[in-house]
């Protein structure tokens, strides 16, 4: 009983596993919205960054030397026995962009979340998942008490290519976050598709 | 005289707790990366990604295991042994920078005793039907 499985002959399952980012402004609801569909309660997962750059045998200013930790909110869903999503919150601050790119790497899509009271917030991340080619779905967050806009006048104000869906959403009800992520990974059905498809027809 | 046992009594009037004679700067008393014995690169060839699940091996039962491995290792593999646990569960639930628990399972894999699953990015799935079955998962929820 070394660690507390004795015989087990049954192997474990080994799931599947596929990630989805939630991107957007700092405070625009990306850990509600993990939270409002995930099974557990969103974990947080940290990792200590060193100031890039720094010589290293330089001993001066050591006391100077800032270290800065990152801290990205995930939730897991297990949609069958051997598929198991997981829904990173992708850290606020522009400045981490570098760790997006391991974030990003091999998501499956992505959702952006967007306040329509601050709706520049969500340009960076908008632009970073196009340049990546990464599928994304814009969610309008719909705040109580913030304006509404039509979807339309929303869309030309983030200037989003016709093929990106963009939906109204409420971060903190399950069933609207549902359709959120429906969407995103419908959204990316039809890009493997197309790639999948052959180039002649 | 009170001065031998309060070696702090020249930083009076900085904020005080559990860690009063070190400089908040100075961060938690045991620096994470101690615990990997100050690498911040595992042994395994590829980068462990965030999703990738550690997944014991039938080595991991055999009480003769290494005994060389610290607590974090071994809680690493009681934590998997349950249900195979992806990296950033174990980083959150053992309260560990994703970089040191990456470091920890490449020990791990290096003395055999887990293996780590490598996901697949969706663009290289052999086919989408696992996408449609996403869909359906969600629809279910």
């Amino acid at each position: 009983m070394a660690f507390g499985r004795s015989s087990r002959k049954k192997p474990l399952v080994e799931p599947v596993t596929l990630k989805i980012l939630v991107a957007g402004g700092f405070g625009v609801g990306k850990t509600t919205l993990v939270g409002a569909v995930s099974e557990i309660r969103p974990l947080r997962t940290e990792e200590i960054l060193s100031e890039a750059g720094r010589p290293v045998d330089d001993l001066h200013g050591v006391e100077n030397k800032t270290t800065t930790t990152v801290a990205m909110d995930f939730g897991r869903i297990t949609l069958r026995e051997d598929l198991v999503l997981y829904l990173f919150g992708t850290p606020g601050q522009d400045r981490f962009w570098f760790l997006w790119d391991e974030l990003a790497q091999g998501a499956l899509g992505a959702v952006v979340l967007a306040d329509t009271r601050r709706l520049e917030d969500s340009f960076a991340a908008i632009d970073y998942f196009e340049r990546r080619g990464i599928p994304f779905t814009v969610a309008v967050n719909c705040f109580e008490g913030a304006r509404r806009f039509p979807a339309e006048s929303v869309r030309g104000a983030l200037d989003l290519d016709p093929e990106v869906e963009l939906l109204m959403c409420d971060a903190r009800d399950r069933e609207s976050v549902k359709n959120v992520l429906v969407a995103v990974v419908q959204h990316a059905l039809v890009l493997a598709d197309r790639s999948h498809a052959p180039a002649a027809t | 005289m009170s001065d031998a046992a309060e070696p702090n009594q020249a930083t009076e009037g900085r904020p005080t707790g559990r860690h009063h004679w070190f400089d908040a700067d100075a961060g938690p008393v045991v620096r994470p990366y101690a615990m990997t014995r100050g690498r911040t690169s595992a042994a395994t060839r590829h980068r462990l990604d965030l999703i990738a699940l550690v997944v014991p091996e039938p080595a991991a039962d055999d009480p003769g295991r290494d005994q060389t491995l610290s607590p974090e290792h071994v809680e690493i593999v009681e934590r998997c042994s349950e249900q195979p646990q992806s990296i950033a569960e174990l980083a959150a639930g053992l309260d560990l920078p994703v970089g040191v628990v990456r470091v920890l399972v490449g020990d791990l894999v290096e003395d055999e005793l887990v293996h780590v699953t490598r996901p697949v990015p969706p663009a290289e799935l052999p086919d989408v039907s696992i996408l449609r079955e996403v869909i359906n998962g969600l629809r279910a929820l």
